[in-house]
């Protein structure tokens, strides 16, 4: 019986072993080919590189006008993460906090937002409305709008947890609603908006689909609208758009292995919850 | 002091506004767009007439269309990666729960793909998944077999677009599974050990029920996705070939670039309806079970 135990604790170290490689596979061969001369990557294979050509990296920052690219990638989602932040977690305040048949019926419909699609070719004809085609305020309240149901919802639920008494005696001490919200529920929060931030800067810099759509003046693309052009362009140079994609990737990375603990949190709050 | 003093309603303008215009508005005035003529090659906008109001919708779902075969792909990739998702993402969690050596470092090795933009994803997978040369079909043919057009393939297209999606988004089915079952007593699986239970009794009696509310969850969160699935569509196969993989998104901003506003804004409405009431279905389930605790 124990021999069996030790067997199988080995075979299950085994078997994650295998799946995790197998699963890492497609990007450890993007991060080897992008170390590749394009003679090299044109096989794709995993082969390790004759010569690191970190060049690449370069030559994709150049030609791939990578680096307005991601200054506006962190353009956008810093604004949005501090919009959307700002704006969410006030309305999830109010919301949580007064329970009025008016704010109940506001909390659902803004919910809602969770499932429901955006209709984007109606949203073009709003977007034109207030002349915000195409322009880098326009995408920015683009970002913090989708991500706005979802970020109220996990604000929303965060509240439940702060007693209200806080509010009161902050009220009788002579608080204002701005220095009450600022000063005492803002720091309160410190945890749920730690999430929020983080999953907005994710969703935010990997967006796709909005730029493509209201977006039309190349200099204002922001990373993954860079990367899919450059491919369309050198789709014969794959070290280049191995490259341009280690490039694009890193940061979302970088912020998830930081952010890891708080992204977790995030996507499970409601769910275990039920 | 009344709650309207201490909760200003000018804390919710922010969010009114940006959720109201830019999300909820385009929403329903879509619907209202759906009954006219809207397109490119015309700046008027006319109401189709009460007697062919509904000849937007009509279209979508004739049959001598090609509006049709979006709303089955997008069905069937919906159908397919929930369920893939589900099963995969259980499996594995079942598996990371367990006493593994670095348990931290294989579930974030599993999780990656999920936080990479499915752009990415989409241009990683055509590398792999070409033909002549893909990582695929090179390691098939260590063994003899020659791989087949994977994304070329009119019937084959769109179970390679499932399957590449299903690799990105288990992950994060994984780790809600994970922390679901991470969230179950030991001391059933204790009861069950001495009760002499084998380790696929457990998980049927013990593991799989405790987990129903967690599997409801990730299927709602799997639906959700699938049916408004768009870039790892787009980046693979952009629809093709023909239209054998072209779901329901990837369709409308075909129309939108045709200039067919009224067409693509009929199949958004389609989506909007169907979405607000399984989401209104939702919120209401939801806040019965809260009650219910």
């Amino acid at each position: 019986m124990a021999k069996r135990k030790i067997l199988g604790t080995v075979g299950v170290n085994i078997l994650v072993w295998i799946l995790s490689i197998i699963l890492i596979t497609p990007l450890i061969l993007i991060l080897i080919n992008s170390l590749k001369t394009s003679e090299a990557a044109a096989y794709m294979n995993l082969s390790l590189p004759q010569s690191i050509e970190f060049s690449n990296f370069l030559t994709v920052i150049k030609k791939g006008k990578l680096d307005t690219a991601f200054v506006n990638s962190l353009i956008y989602s810093v604004f949005s993460v501090l919009l959307c932040t700002l704006t969410s977690s006030m309305a999830a305040f109010v919301l949580s906090r007064n329970r009025s048949r008016a704010n109940k019926i506001i909390y659902f419909v803004i919910v809602l937002g969770i499932t429901m699609p955006i209709n984007f070719i109606a949203l073009m004809k709003v977007m034109q409305f207030l002349q915000i085609v195409n322009t880098r305020i326009g995408i920015i309240l683009l970002y913090s709008s989708t991500q706005t149901p979802f970020n109220v919802f996990l604000i929303y639920s965060f509240l439940g947890k702060i007693p209200r008494e806080i509010d009161e005696a902050a009220v009788v001490d002579g608080c204002s609603p701005l220095r009450l919200y600022f000063s005492i529920i803002l720091p309160l929060l410190k945890p749920v908006l730690i999430t929020v931030m983080v999953l907005t800067f994710l969703n935010t810099w990997n967006e796709y689909v909005l730029p493509l759509y209201y977006l039309g003046n190349t200099d204002y693309w922001p990373m993954t609208e860079a990367v899919y052009n450059f491919f369309g362009m050198y789709f014969k140079y794959w070290n280049l758009i191995c490259a341009d994609i280690v490039l694009t990737s890193l940061p979302v990375i970088i912020v998830y292995l930081l952010g890891q603990k708080y992204i977790v949190s995030g996507m499970t709050a409601g769910a275990v919850k039920g | 002091m009344p709650a309207r003093r201490i909760y200003p309603i000018y804390f919710l303008f922010g969010t009114l506004v940006l959720y109201g215009v830019l999300y909820l508005l385009p929403g329903i005035i879509g619907i209202g767009y759906s009954f006219t003529d809207w397109s490119a090659y015309s700046d008027k906008i006319n109401f189709l007439g009460f007697g062919h109001m509904f000849d937007n919708y009509i279209k979508a779902f004739s049959v001598d269309e090609r509006y049709l075969g979006y709303l089955g792909n997008t069905l069937l990739f919906t159908f397919v990666t929930t369920i893939a998702k589900n099963a995969l993402g259980l499996a594995l969690a079942v598996l990371l729960t367990k006493r593994i050596k670095l348990l931290n470092f294989h579930r974030s090795v599993i999780y990656i793909p999920a936080v990479l933009s499915a752009i990415v994803v989409g241009l990683t997978f055509r590398s792999v998944l070409n033909p002549a040369d893909g990582l695929l079909n090179t390691f098939l043919r260590n063994f003899g077999i020659e791989g087949p057009q994977w994304l070329t393939d009119p019937k084959l297209a769109i179970w390679s677009v499932m399957a590449v999606d299903t690799w990105k988004g288990m992950g994060y089915i994984m780790t809600i599974f994970i922390a679901g079952i991470m969230s179950i007593s030991s001391t059933y699986y204790e009861a069950a050990d001495l009760d002499g239970a084998g380790a696929w009794q457990k998980f049927k009696s013990i593991t799989l029920p405790m987990l129903m509310p967690t599997i409801t969850v990730t299927t709602v969160l799997n639906v959700i996705y699938g049916l408004r699935v768009f870039d790892t569509v787009y980046a693979l196969t952009n629809g093709g070939p023909g239209y054998a993989t072209e779901v329901l998104y990837t369709g409308i901003y075909k129309e939108f670039g045709y200039g067919r506003y009224a067409m693509g804004t009929t199949l958004s409405s389609i989506m909007f309806v169907f979405m607000v009431i399984v989401g209104y279905l939702l919120i209401r389930a939801m806040n019965r079970n809260e009650v219910e605790e």
